[in-house]
């Protein structure tokens, strides 16, 4: 019984890191690049929805679509201003600007809002669901875990069938050649960040609601933590996202359950570098060889 | 033609110093100046103002009743901002005043800072709300309130004494020296007391947004009550889950809780039943919290919280400390050796409770504690 609740547990935050991760792995695997400002995307997500229906009081779908709304936008502006001048810089300079990207995110809502913790409205109420004396599953994970499936099969579907999705697929294994066949590559980028940040919006509202609060820190650590359970599951693939996010929390809840609470995050931590030394393309991930 | 002027702008400074020095001799002859510091802006100027509000409070009270020995007492309170060199500043610019005593810092990193100064110039200093350890190292300095680790002492104390619990769950933030420093002299005195803790969860700053697994831990544990010695923000998060978990079993909390209530917002009633260490409940029955409440509220239109309830407190043991040192004018030569002195043989009954102090400068009285009721404290018994 006890294993059991703790395996719940697991799963409830390994599916908000699954969610995270979707938005996280979609980017790196078409646009070949690490977006560490993802998670402060979430929290920006949190905060628009947050100013929407605590500050002006507006309807809960409305703040949520302005929230994806703008968080879109948002991710092309990004995409616009800091990264697309560094197309044909080296991976390392794309990646500090997007640290880069990630404080300025946070220093902003920091001036905006403060540094204290908001309360975040109460948008997804569920019953918890009690299943026995101590087994309780709360209304908030059993929600998150089903709307991650179902993004994550819309994602699948999407790239798979669509024009566009194979038209990243494209840009993902070549971008010369994607460009002589005659695909815009930098609208395929463009609209693989929208998306990417449209995702952010919506697991900013699931992360926001199953934890009640939020702050201009609260998507850092979640965000590195998506992170490795994208490399866990294979950066690029979507069903690895999945599959690493639940595994992440799984092994995160149960290291807390059944080592210790102050080292749960270092044995997460060692995870991702044992993976990294066997299986440096994730659990999922496609092994591609270089040619020469 | 520089030199003029440089001489000319020199001679005006000497002038208006000169000026500055007549004026502070002015003062009358038998006042006696206690010097405040505090923050009155910034992010902790609540905390400031309730200390500046009360401490004048008790000042004209006592003033209307004659004075102390034969003289009037005078506040000078100066904003710090709740910053460290701010607050030594403050310190100067009262000592050149003609300060007597010192009710300050505070806050505690301002009175860490504030503690050197006032050592080295031997003046007595009560802080009525400073909690860290170290802001009263010296012989010269002593506290109103409890200080940080003590809290876990006091919490056991009043726990196994009031509460009909055995079993306690604890959570607490190891990365945190308030809360681990609560945590350590709980534990110990927990066992003294008979308490067992059957469930010690801690969490470090890098986790302190999910607590499911240690709730979880704490639930199977069978405790009776979950002690939280943390700050309202990682509470707020953990009543929350607590919540959604459908758990019903009571938390107790310290100082660091105060805040809960505005942290929880729309959910407040989440924080119903949980119950915290404070040394002042406004709501509190006695004739002299009612008095003291009352006598505030039409001065200043709110309701005092600990923070005045303290400095109140406070000027109420300078004045008892100069009674019992015999001290009858503020040019007394030994003034401060008489007062540090006074200050182990006094007893005060304030609205925190009976204190008495040792040489440590710790207060030694009963802690108080509230109960969440309707989204308000209430005082418990």
């Amino acid at each position: 019984m006890s294993f059991l609740s703790q395996l719940i547990n697991g799963l409830s935050v390994g599916s908000i890191y699954a969610l995270i991760a979707l938005g996280y792995t979609m980017v790196y695997g078409i646009a070949k690049m690490l977006n560490f400002a993802h998670g402060d995307v979430i929290m920006v997500g949190a905060y628009t929805i947050f100013t929407a229906v605590s500050m002006l009081g507006l309807d809960y779908w409305i703040a949520i679509i302005l929230s994806v709304v703008f968080c879109t936008v948002l991710g092309i502006v990004i995409e616009k201003i800091a990264y697309k001048p560094l197309r044909k810089a080296s991976p390392l300079t794309v990646l500090i600007t997007a640290i880069g990207v990630s404080y300025l995110l946070q220093n902003i809502v920091l001036l905006i809002y403060g540094s204290h913790q908001r309360p975040f409205p109460k948008i997804i109420s569920v019953k918890s669901i009690k299943i026995g004396e101590n087994l309780v599953i709360s209304g908030e994970a059993f929600f998150t875990m089903v709307i991650t499936i179902v993004i994550m099969i819309i994602l699948t579907l999407f790239i798979k069938n669509s024009k566009t999705g194979r038209a990243m697929v494209a840009v993902s294994e070549d971008k010369g050649a994607a460009e002589l066949m005659g695909i815009n590559v930098n609208r395929i980028i463009s609209i693989t960040f929208a998306i990417g940040s449209g995702l952010a919006a919506i697991a900013g509202l699931f992360f926001a609601s199953t934890y009640g609060f939020i702050g201009p820190y609260s998507g850092a650590m979640p965000g590195i933590k998506a992170f490795i359970a994208a490399v866990l599951g294979g950066i690029g693939s979507i069903p690895g996202a999945m599959l690493g996010g639940i595994l992440l929390g799984v092994v995160e809840g149960l290291s807390k359950a059944y080592i210790s609470t102050e080292l749960s995050d270092a044995i997460v931590f060692s995870i991702l570098i044992v993976i990294l030394l066997f299986k440096p393309s994730g659990l999922l991930g496609k092994n591609v060889t270089e040619k020469v | 033609m520089f030199k003029r002027f440089l001489a000319t702008v020199l001679l005006l400074a000497m002038v208006v110093a000169v000026m500055a020095s007549c004026k502070n001799e002015s003062t009358a002859k038998n006042e006696f100046l206690i010097g405040g510091i505090g923050p009155l802006t910034g992010s902790a100027a609540t905390y400031g103002t309730s200390v500046k509000n009360a401490a004048q409070l008790a000042i004209d009270e006592i003033n209307e009743n004659g004075g102390v020995n034969g003289m009037l007492l005078k506040l000078n309170f100066q904003d710090d901002a709740n910053n460290p060199e701010k607050a030594v500043n403050a310190y100067n610019t009262l000592m050149d005043a003609g300060m007597k005593v010192l009710l300050g810092t505070v806050t505690s990193q301002p009175c860490i800072a504030v503690v050197e100064e006032s050592h080295k110039d031997g003046i007595l200093q009560i802080t009525p709300s400073g909690s860290a350890v170290d802001c009263i190292k010296y012989d010269n300095a002593f506290r109103i309130c409890f200080n940080d680790p003590d809290q876990g002492t006091a919490s056991a104390t009043y726990i196994a004494e009031n509460l009909d619990v055995k079993k306690i769950g604890v959570i607490y933030d190891k990365s945190n020296v308030y809360s681990t420093g609560i945590f350590e002299k709980f534990k110990a005195a927990a066992k003294e007391k008979g308490l067992e803790i059957v469930s010690e969860q801690a969490f470090t700053d890098q986790s302190n947004t999910d607590f499911s697994v240690q709730l979880q831990n704490i639930r199977e544990s069978g405790a009776e009550l979950i002690f939280i010695p943390v700050y309202y923000q990682e509470a707020a998060y953990i009543l929350t889950q607590a919540n959604q978990a459908g758990m019903s079993i009571p938390f107790f909390g310290c100082d660091g809780l105060d805040g809960i209530i505005p942290q929880l917002g729309d959910n407040a009633q989440i924080a119903e039943g949980v119950m915290l260490l404070t040394p002042f409940a406004a709501d509190a029955q006695d004739e002299k919290t009612q008095k003291f409440v009352k006598a505030y509220k039409e001065k200043y239109g709110s309701i005092p919280d600990q923070f005045a309830a303290d400095a109140y407190d406070g000027i109420y043991t300078i004045a008892e400390a100069i009674k019992k040192a015999g001290v009858t004018s503020p040019d007394d030569p030994d003034l401060n050796q008489k007062l540090i002195d006074a200050m182990t043989k006094i007893e005060v009954k304030g609205l925190t409770g009976t204190m008495t102090w040792d040489a440590s400068g710790e207060p030694k009285k009963e802690p108080k504690a509230v109960k969440i009721v309707n989204g308000a404290y209430k005082s418990m018994q």
